[in-house]
């Protein structure tokens, strides 16, 4: 067993792992923050995104280890405080972006890197090019990038302002 | 905030939680003391066990208990039960043999389960499954439906001759035979029916607990339908009465038909529970999801159309190999008969139609209901078949089909195969599909593409499915062993606010929205003041679940029906509160009148007086405000329409680009449209999946090579097109109350024909008439490098 100290929405942890523990493991099991997923075992659905230290990463492809020291982010650190929503989960809401929620917590996760990383704007084949990483079986795709095509001039106003 | 019941697109209530990571899904739920099961599975299609040594296994750190196929037989438990019985053309029932929990003396395809190793944690159960040492001896597999009906091939149950599991046919040979014989002419394809893994993005999970002072179990389950879990595992595999025994399906991360199944999974955490009594959870790896999770579709077909000179159908005659897999599963020996077979009119007036129909066994994962489920296969063979009549023919593909169509005033209408369609009108969803997918212009977009160097389609599809299964002394009559009614609790609060219990099952379908939005519409109940409660058994009177459609048609109709006896109370109450004649009292708005006057009473203020009952007609009516009803739909619900897809492809590397989508459905009511889209967007992706790219895979031998989603093709944000246009043409359901058809299979059912269509009409120069799913880039290559006509000559010939 090793020691790791992280800071996870904001909230610093020092927790023991054993060196293959991954990351995503020590988010769900050792911190209970649940709702990060585990979609499948090969790295391929990106169920389980969330952003270390503000870039979006499958949490399954890295060891808890590996996160000594880092800042992350998950789905339950995204809304403020007093449980208002972030631009991304408001437009996901409404444009019927999600249907049984499995996948939501990574592909909001990525969607929210993938505006924050093009300022100057996103065409839908640059949002679907950027989903390229995170599988949805429910939703055919559709509303998601609609979505995402929503949150991004709210996003980048909130950062401007 | 505005109106908010039937026909609004109201936002989801579900959505706060699943956006901010609160879901509530089944390995997110831990009980104290839990233990961890890995189950050690069959790397092999077809071998004896010789022998199990779990010795090692059993003294590696942290293991609890082994358990194999032997502990299971000793314990006396039963096989995993199959919910239907289809009977063969001589009247005996079909093949059913014993479907055991854990393997006992053999394994029969590649996942099967050999033993569970229960430990401490996660990690030392995987380690000491490492450690079991299994001994077996390899037999030859049947791993696809040719070489297991094939003469001499070996049985994958002993004494199951030919792997049948049933031979059965609808329609009168005889009659059939004599329309061919005197057709001005027959058209004839072979095809497949791809089988396909569903992939909920949830992998399954099973968390059995045992109440140690109670004596009672409950297990936590990813399932569409907790009260058949219940039923089938307590009373035909643990022997657990319903009284003693809960199962909580709760927020469940998608089904698609693979979580309507009792898994034996389900039972060994349970059952290994009140023998260790300690929680057992076992979560799936996406690696056992794909050898242990029921697939879908695989069929071999043969049809034939006898038509005349004008191009009418006269008959339609089919043969049909359905793979069943080792093992039947829950639903799956009706998913080629009931849910197929009858549905092969179509939207067509043919008049008569006869299909044999053979389920096979194989050394595969057993095939049950996905998404659609055996209306798929119905639809792609006839659309699929149509297109190759109008090639044939020279016939107009559009035109052929409606001259065929059922006529809109023809309803009711009885086909030859059994079902009788209450309602559609199959020349309007055409119509509009064709018009919003601008099928007039098509011809100057295969021009331009072509300048590109493109090979444009365009390719239609139209359809009728049956669904919101289903009139319970129907199904009975067909091999059903569960009737298909559902169930509502309505329970009206003293203080006028509402809880709904419903047997159904929401999974991605939005009912804590939609169902909420019926309450709205029919008490005037404010929506944020109406909870739906479902997925667990200590709370719902009973329930069938969710699946084929029917959870609005079906489970929404015993939402009026116990609404009806609420308001019925409710108008008794009022009429003593009022000092009114019962006839005389309406119910509207949330609030009962005197008619006639302006004495009214709320909701609310009944609610209160029937649970505060000081003055109330206590001699003829209980207290409370409470109604329960069990809703038997009359017949099956039948949404139909039409899909276009349009599609692009480059010669030179084979792969299609799906450039446009069109689907104009009849789903009958919509209650929120912005649902009923998703579900369509979300049902044509699959579709789309299965027309172009996911094939799960045996070879020869039985080994499963898509195993993995580095293996399985599943559709990604970039393979569906971005001009996917989704629309209603409704009609009426005539006989719920609702008016409502169901809208969560139109998509996967009516689509990948439209596809396929679209690929074979883009290679129309090449000469092709029919292709197999899935239209893979590199099959595309092959059939445009092989095509006579191939202006793409082979690079390296070229040389």
């Amino acid at each position: 067993m090793a020691q790791v100290t992280l800071t996870v929405n904001g909230k610093q942890h020092t927790v023991e792992v054993e060196g293959r523990t991954l990351l995503v493991e020590l988010l769900r099991e050792k911190l209970g923050l649940t709702g990060t997923h585990i979609g499948c075992d090969t790295s391929q659905c990106g169920a389980c995104v969330v952003h270390i230290d503000g870039m979006s990463v499958k949490s399954c492809t890295q060891l808890a280890l590996q996160a000594d020291g880092a800042n992350i982010l998950t789905i339950e650190g995204l809304a403020e405080a007093d449980g208002t929503l972030h631009p991304m989960q408001e437009m996901f809401r409404e444009h019927h972006a999600l249907q049984c929620g499995f996948c939501t917590p990574g592909m909001v996760m990525t969607a929210v890197d993938l505006v924050q990383s093009h300022p100057e704007g996103l065409s839908e084949k640059e949002i679907r090019e950027g989903l390229e990483g995170n599988l949805c079986r429910c939703t055919g795709y559709h509303n998601i990038v609609k979505a995402i095509a929503a949150a991004h001039p709210l996003m980048h106003a909130q950062a401007a302002e | 905030m505005g109106y908010q019941g039937i026909g609004a697109s109201v936002r989801r209530k579900e959505d706060l939680r699943f956006l901010s990571g609160k879901g509530n899904y089944t390995d997110d739920i831990n009980r104290p003391g839990q233990l961890y099961a890995v189950i050690k599975r069959s790397d092999r299609p077809h071998a004896t066990i010789d022998s199990i040594d779990i010795a090692a296994a059993s003294a590696a750190p942290g293991v609890v208990k082994v358990f194999t196929g032997a502990d299971i037989v000793e314990a006396g438990l039963g096989g995993i039960p199959c919910g239907w019985q289809i009977h063969n053309i001589d009247g005996t029932p079909m093949a059913e043999p014993m479907h055991p929990v854990l393997a006992v003396g053999k394994v029969r395809h590649v996942g099967d389960p050999v033993a569970v190793v229960i430990a401490e944690s996660r990690q030392d159960a995987k380690n000491a499954a490492e450690l079991l040492d299994i001994a077996y001896t390899d037999m030859s597999a049947v791993a696809n439906l040719t070489d297991a009906v094939k003469p001499g091939a070996v049985e994958v149950h002993d004494g199951v001759g030919g792997n049948i599991c049933y031979d059965w046919a609808i329609g009168d040979k005889a009659i059939v035979d004599g329309v061919f014989a005197n057709a001005h002419k027959v058209v004839k394809l072979d095809l497949t029916n791809n089988r396909l893994i569903p992939n909920a993005m949830e992998p399954r999970v099973a968390l059995g607990d045992f109440d140690t002072s109670s004596g009672d179990w409950t297990l936590y389950t990813t399932s569409q339908n907790p009260h058949v879990i219940r039923l089938l595992m307590g009373a035909f595999v643990l022997h657990i009465p319903e009284n003693k025994l809960r199962v909580v399906a709760p927020d469940v991360g998608g089904g698609f038909g693979s979580k309507i199944y009792h898994y034996a999974e389900e039972a060994i955490v349970t059952w290994a529970a009140g023998k260790l009594r300690r929680p057992v959870k076992w979560t799936a790896d996406r690696s056992e999801s794909f050898m242990s999770d029921a697939h879908g579709r695989d069929h071999v077909s043969t049809a034939e159309m006898a038509i005349d000179k004008e191009g009418h159908f006269l008959g339609l005659r089919i043969t049909t190999l359905a793979n069943m897999g080792a093992y039947l599963s829950t639903f799956a020996p009706a998913v080629p008969t009931y849910l197929y077979a009858t549905l092969l009119a179509g939207v067509y007036k043919t008049p008569v139609i006869y299909c044999n129909v053979k389920a096979v066994f194989t050394n595969t994962v057993p095939v049950d209901a996905y998404r659609g489920a055996g209306r798929p296969e119905a639809t792609y063979l006839l659309e699929r078949l149509v297109d190759v009549i109008a090639l044939e023919t020279g016939i107009d593909k559009v035109e052929l089909r409606r001259k065929n169509f059922i006529g809109v005033d023809a309803f009711p209408y009885q086909t030859p195969v059994a079902l009788q369609y209450d309602s559609g009108d199959y020349q309007t969803t055409l119509k509009v599909a064709l018009k919003n997918a601008d099928w007039d212009g098509f011809e100057a977009r295969r021009a331009e593409a072509k300048k590109r160097g493109k090979l444009r389609g365009i390719g239609i599809s139209t359809y009728v499915e049956a669904c919101g299964i289903a009139p319970s002394a129907v199904v009975g009559s067909l091999g059903a062993r569960a009737g298909l009614y559902e169930v509502a609790e309505i329970r009206v609060h003293p203080t006028g606010s509402v809880t709904v219990f419903t047997g159904t099952h929401s999974h991605g379908q939005g009912h804590e929205t939609t169902f909420a939005q019926l309450v709205v519409d029919q008490l005037g109940v404010p929506f944020d003041q109406i909870e739906i409660v479902h997925g667990d058994t200590a709370k719902i009177p009973f329930g069938m679940g969710t699946y084929g459609s029917r959870s609005l048609p079906v489970g929404g109709s015993a939402m009026v029906k116990a609404m009806d006896k609420v308001i019925a109370k409710g108008k008794k109450i009022a009429a003593h509160l009022m000092e009114a004649a019962v006839e005389d009292i309406e119910f509207k708005d949330n609030t009962f009148t005197v008619a006639g006057t302006d004495k009214s009473k709320t909701l609310t203020d009944i609610s209160l007086a029937a649970y505060v009952p000081h003055n109330y007609p206590i001699e003829e009516l209980e207290p409370g405000l409470d109604e329960t009803a069990f809703y038997d739909p009359k017949n099956f619900t039948f949404p139909g329409g039409c899909h276009i897809a349009e599609v692009e492809i480059d010669p030179e590397t084979g792969v299609v680009e799906m450039v446009g989508f069109t689907a104009v459905d009849d789903v009958g009511r919509v209650v929120n449209p912005m649902i009923v889209e998703g579900q369509v967007q979300g049902g044509v992706a699959q579709g789309i999946g299965q027309a172009l790219m996911e094939a799960c895979t045996y070879d020869s031998d039985g080994q499963l090579l898509s195993g993995s989603y580095m293996d399985y093709a599943m559709p990604r944000a970039n393979d569906i097109p971005g001009s996917l246009s989704v629309a209603t043409e409704n009609t009426l359901c005539t006989h719920n109350p609702l008016g409502s058809k169901g809208c969560g299979e139109v998509g996967a059912i009516g689509s990948p024909p439209a596809v396929i269509n679209a690929v074979v009409d883009a290679l129309k120069e090449y000469g092709v008439r029919h292709l197999d799913m899935p239209a893979t880039g590199a099959k595309l290559w092959s059939i445009i490098q092989a095509a006579p006509s191939s202006g793409h000559t082979p690079a390296m010939a070229a040389e």
